[in-house]
């Protein structure tokens, strides 16, 4: 008997948080002939959205929403090798904690969301110098660099990073989005940052409408 | 129970404003409100204002002592702010907080070594965040042991074993409360202090939730809290855990609270 994959499936098991069901469909997906494309395009990064639409609304909270991105990520393991490099992917993030700085929770989430939109993330982990974000951008040549900081002490490392990409002649090539708790639209803009997102679960949608935007003005140029 | 009133901090949005405007009236009004509701001590934080703190703290501690005689906790990791704020500060403050991370623990040590202040001693370091009831215990006694050779008495110090989001690590809330039985059988002539409404952080009914866990923290032994003394149904919460662990002989401070109406609420 053949049955047609139903892509729900893997959705609701990503917004119920079934972490080996998720992986037990992937894998019956691939073996049906899905591609990986669609198992992610189709599956695991729609069920992450809409998990992070209910928690926007206040019906997912924290817990559940760290148990899907797991059941999302058990997905993912499994069609990741198959998954061609570039092409599928929405583009690469790299994120991190600014130095002097040990929260992690914010900029973890800020990474979990966004590779559930799709994205491939470097995460560099908290109390990163400067040089590493430098670095870090100049390898992987993201189109956003994600920064956390959650003190009113360590908040200017972000500027300093700013404008060492400005130094280094990269600052053009990078979406610069910044987060954490002391944050403010107007720091964000003082310091010259691209996004700022208020939490972890607005990033993605700010990113989404910032990179809409863009394309907009630059059609109509 | 040392209660440490938390509303006067700069990143409040009107309390930001408030102390921006430098608005004495109102700064003087919650100072008055948390002491009649229970508070031993009114926090001060001006953190927000990077560059002014200094002033901003100054400025708070002399509004705040104008308005009510109790110390204040003076809220900074910057010892330019911290000194300001003591060079004005009438009576005896607790510092809030030294750690174990280099920058904040060799700026302020220096201001409190040989003295009588009393300081908020939280149990973090460089490195990575304490995740067991084991590496709380292990920076509490780098922590005492380094006040104590710097001649800060062991009754000053106020231990903080870090209260972390539950809903980012279900057993952060038992490692806590383990942590707080296990310092005050080790260094039991130190005391504890934290603020734990960050246990419920992602959660709903956080109210609830932060009662509970506060009584459940008293009887293992917490005996400082920063909290919003003004929240009723939390310090009823706090009195009736006192009582019933027996730090309340005959029943005095309960059946007080029963009469001043402490525990009935709108």
């Amino acid at each position: 008997m053949t049955m047609t994959f139903d892509m729900k499936e893997i959705v609701n098991g990503v917004i119920k948080g079934k972490i080996d069901e998720v992986k037990a469909l992937a894998e019956q997906a691939l073996s049906e002939g899905i591609s990986p494309e669609e198992i992610s395009s189709q599956g695991l990064v729609v069920g992450m959205d809409a998990v992070g639409e209910r928690w926007k609304n206040d019906e997912m909270f924290m817990p559940e929403v760290l148990r899907s991105a797991k059941a999302m990520s058990s997905g993912m393991d499994v069609i990741r090798d198959q998954l061609a490099e570039k092409d599928n992917q929405v583009g690469t993030m790299v994120i991190g904690t600014v130095e002097g700085d040990l929260h992690d929770i914010g900029k973890d989430l800020a990474a979990m969301m966004f590779e559930g939109a799709g994205y491939k993330v470097v995460n560099l982990g908290v109390d990163q110098p400067s040089e590493v974000f430098i670095e870090a951008v100049k390898e992987h040549r993201p189109q956003l660099l994600g920064i956390s900081a959650l003190l009113t002490t360590t908040m200017p490392r972000m500027g300093d990073i700013i404008n060492e990409l400005k130094e280094a002649g990269i600052r053009e090539q990078v979406t610069v989005i910044i987060g954490g708790a002391p944050v403010t639209d107007d720091f964000s803009e003082s310091i010259g940052a691209d996004i700022y997102a208020p939490n972890a679960r607005s990033g993605v949608e700010r990113a989404r409408e910032f990179f809409k935007k863009k394309s907009a003005e630059s059609g109509s140029n | 129970m040392q209660i440490i009133g938390e509303l006067i901090n700069a990143s409040r949005k009107s309390i930001g404003k408030a102390i921006k405007n430098r608005d004495a009236a109102m700064i003087g009004r919650i100072a008055k409100q948390q002491v009649a509701c229970g508070a031993d001590y009114v926090d001060v934080n001006a953190g927000v204002f990077v560059g002014d703190e200094a002033e901003y703290l100054k400025w708070l501690v002399e509004t705040v002592q104008e308005a009510v005689d109790v110390p204040c906790a003076i809220d900074s990791p910057d010892p330019r702010a911290v000194e300001a704020a003591l060079a004005v500060h009438k009576g005896t403050p607790i510092i809030n907080s030294i750690s174990m991370e280099k920058d904040r623990h060799d700026n302020l040590l220096p201001i409190l070594a040989g003295t009588d202040l009393k300081v908020i001693a939280l149990c973090v370091e460089d490195g990575a965040m304490p995740e067991t009831k084991e590496d709380r215990l292990r920076i509490a006694g780098r922590l005492v042991d380094d006040l104590v050779q710097h001649d800060v008495r062991i009754e000053n110090i106020y231990i903080d074993p870090l209260v972390q989001p539950l809903g980012t690590t279900d057993t952060c809330g038992k490692a806590f409360l383990d942590a707080i039985e296990a310092i005050r059988e080790t260094f039991s002539e130190a005391h504890t202090m934290c603020g734990l409404s960050n246990i419920s952080y992602w959660l709903p009914n956080r109210g609830f939730a932060n009662q509970i866990f506060m009584a459940m923290a008293i009887a293992k032994g917490l005996d400082g809290a920063i909290v919003d003394p003004r929240n009723k149904r939390m310090m009823a919460t706090i009195q009736a855990a006192e009582t019933l662990i027996g730090r309340d002989s005959y029943c005095e401070n309960y059946l007080e609270a029963h009469r001043n109406k402490l525990f009935e609420f709108p």
